[in-house]
């Protein structure tokens, strides 16, 4: 029988995954780009798993509106990089520090 | 015959390892390609999980969109740049430690928060969409969540507008067509129509000898 804490321990590990992948890419745009669609999906687990169990529609109409911010937002990332790639030729991080933060 | 409930939850297991193995292959591949087509194994067997969990249209639009679109786009853009992929892994080795005991500690204090034992007593019980699932979620986006539907498009057209002026670039040097000045122009400035007085051969012939 599949109970409530199966789908919230799945997704308290895929996210705790995406911290580690967080801190363990940290010269790679791509990978930590990659890290936060991880930890999107990790909460999408749990809202999906609140929603059947909770026998509330409110959780699923969440992780439609996530997936859409999600989507917007990798396209934007995505277009950033490829515009700092073409002007500074490289996608570590260490060496993005013009504006000296 | 094997019970249903059991047969539910060993699906549960092997489709949860194929994501957690699938995750850890994503943020620990050398190749970002392959990192990337990692992920794309993550969501599909979410996508499962989800199934399991009897949301049917987020399963399927997590396929068709995220895998479809999104995950395509990281692909085209992960293999259009030519990365340097040895330097970028130059902090791996020494930033793991951290990474494990944040990882480890998160995910210690997240399971004693849940509380993996009080809340054996939820299971799965009567599907609350019952039949489909998807006109259940479609009634509630239409009706209680329309406005947030509306401004969710607004941000994906926000979305495409930027991604579009991020990456224009202006290229010097190269002719091409503009619409709006060839509209624009006056026929007087191309042809000039001169008036003269007519020529006679009689005349013009001498003109044409060659002078000594």
């Amino acid at each position: 029988m599949i109970t409530l804490s199966h789908f919230i321990v799945l997704g308290a590990i895929l996210f705790c995954i995406a911290v580690a992948g967080l801190f363990i890419n940290r010269k790679n745009v791509i990978v930590l780009l990659m890290a936060i669609e991880l930890m999107l999906l990790a909460v999408n687990i749990n809202f999906v798993a609140f929603s059947r169990f909770g026998h509330d529609v409110a959780g699923q109409v969440f992780v439609f509106f996530i997936l859409t911010v999600a989507a917007a937002e990798s396209a934007i990332g995505l277009a950033i990089l490829v515009l700092l790639f073409r002007n500074r030729s490289t996608v570590n991080v260490a060496e993005i520090d013009s504006m000296k933060g | 015959m094997i019970d249903p409930n059991l047969f539910q939850l060993i699906c549960f297991y092997v489709f949860s390892t194929v994501t957690v193995l699938s995750a850890l292959a994503v943020i620990s591949l050398r190749n970002s390609v392959h990192a990337v087509l990692a992920l794309v194994l993550t969501f599909f067997s979410t996508a499962c999980i989800w199934m399991l969990a009897e949301a049917e249209f987020l399963a399927i639009a997590l396929i068709v969109v995220y895998v479809g679109a999104v995950m395509v786009l990281f692909l085209f853009v992960v293999m259009m740049l030519d990365i340097d992929q040895e330097r970028l892994r130059e902090g791996f080795v020494r930033f793991l430690p951290v990474g494990l005991v944040v990882a480890v500690v998160m995910l210690v204090e997240m399971l004693g928060l849940i509380g993996v034992r009080v809340m054996h007593a939820q299971t799965l019980g009567a599907n609350p969409a019952g039949a489909s699932n998807t006109a259940w979620l479609g009634k509630a986006l239409y009706t209680q969540y329309l406005l947030p539907f509306e401004i969710a498009a607004l941000i994906l057209t926000v979305g495409v507008v930027a991604a579009v002026a991020l990456t224009l670039r202006e290229r010097t040097g190269v002719k091409r067509q503009q619409a709006s000045q060839q509209v624009q122009v006056n026929p007087r400035d191309r042809v000039r129509v001169v008036k003269m007085a007519a020529e006679h051969p009689a005349d013009a012939a001498p003109a044409q000898e060659p002078k000594p």
